[in-house]
């Protein structure tokens, strides 16, 4: 595969678009720029690859199903920023790192190997769920919850896709 | 599969399995170079398929987690993630 580098000028514009898309969401980026940088070219760069941003830390499958838990903003984004202050690539940080409260660095990675993770199996719905009037959904990244018949297209509060949602209730 | 060769002081047989778009392995990368020490690495997501599983099933046996950047210094010491201390301790 022949994967077009970004140019200075499209990195710039999609950080601009992560950093606006992040402070509307009550997030932060990193303010190292240039580590920031490299990580936005990262994911311009997957999204050429594979077809969607897969984090620039982890080794992608290649399909989107199977890296569903990887596509930027990730599914463990908001749990390690409650841990450490800062996502696995650190392109996330807490408020505190802002504030110089706190110090990024390397974490651990929360993401299951791969043997444990294509084991997963959705947990089943509980009854409760028959004595709702609508299915009620959970996004994956933020936990946003709603009650309709389907997820939305995109979640209103950290702009993921609908397949991000999972079933709640 | 074939792996880049950096030249440098010999402090054993040091390689890194990193990817090209992670900003922690750059940072693990970078160190290496500031420390001068010869080393190989691959990046992992720019292999062929192939190569490519071969390379993550060799990573797996030092690190099972089959996280990035994964360090192995002499086939036994290994350090998973960007720790400049463990490295510099190690290496330097």
């Amino acid at each position: 595969m022949n994967i077009q580098e970004p140019t200075a000028q499209e990195i710039e514009t999609e950080y601009r678009r992560l950093n606006r898309e992040a402070e509307d969401g009550g997030y932060h980026l990193n303010p190292d720029r240039e580590f920031t940088g490299n990580l936005v070219r990262g994911l311009i760069i997957n999204m050429r690859r594979y077809g969607y941003p897969a984090c620039p830390c982890r080794l992608a499958g290649g399909t989107r199903n199977e890296d569903l838990d990887i596509i930027c903003p990730c599914d463990y984004r908001d749990p390690d920023l409650n841990a450490y202050g800062a996502c696995y690539c650190a392109l996330y940080v807490s408020g505190k790192v802002i504030s110089g409260d706190q110090k990024v660095g390397s974490i651990p990675e929360r993401r299951p190997p791969r043997d444990k993770r294509l084991q997963f199996v959705s947990p089943g719905v509980t009854g409760k769920s028959a004595e709702l009037s609508h299915p009620v959904w959970r996004c994956r990244v933020c936990g946003y919850l709603c009650a309709r018949d389907a997820p939305p297209l995109i979640c209103p509060i950290c702009k993921v896709q609908q397949d991000r949602f999972e079933r709640f209730l | 599969m074939k792996m880049e060769h950096i030249p440098g002081r010999n402090k054993g047989k040091i390689v890194l399995y990193a990817l090209s778009t992670c900003g922690w392995c750059g940072k693990t990368k970078e160190l290496l170079n500031t420390l001068g020490v010869e080393y190989s690495f691959v990046f992992v997501d720019l292999l062929p398929l192939d190569e490519r599983e071969e390379a993550f099933n060799e990573m797996q046996r030092y690190n099972p987690h089959g996280s990035f950047p994964t360090l192995v210094i002499d086939d036994r010491r290994v350090i998973i993630g960007f720790r400049e201390d463990e490295i510099r301790s190690e290496l330097g």
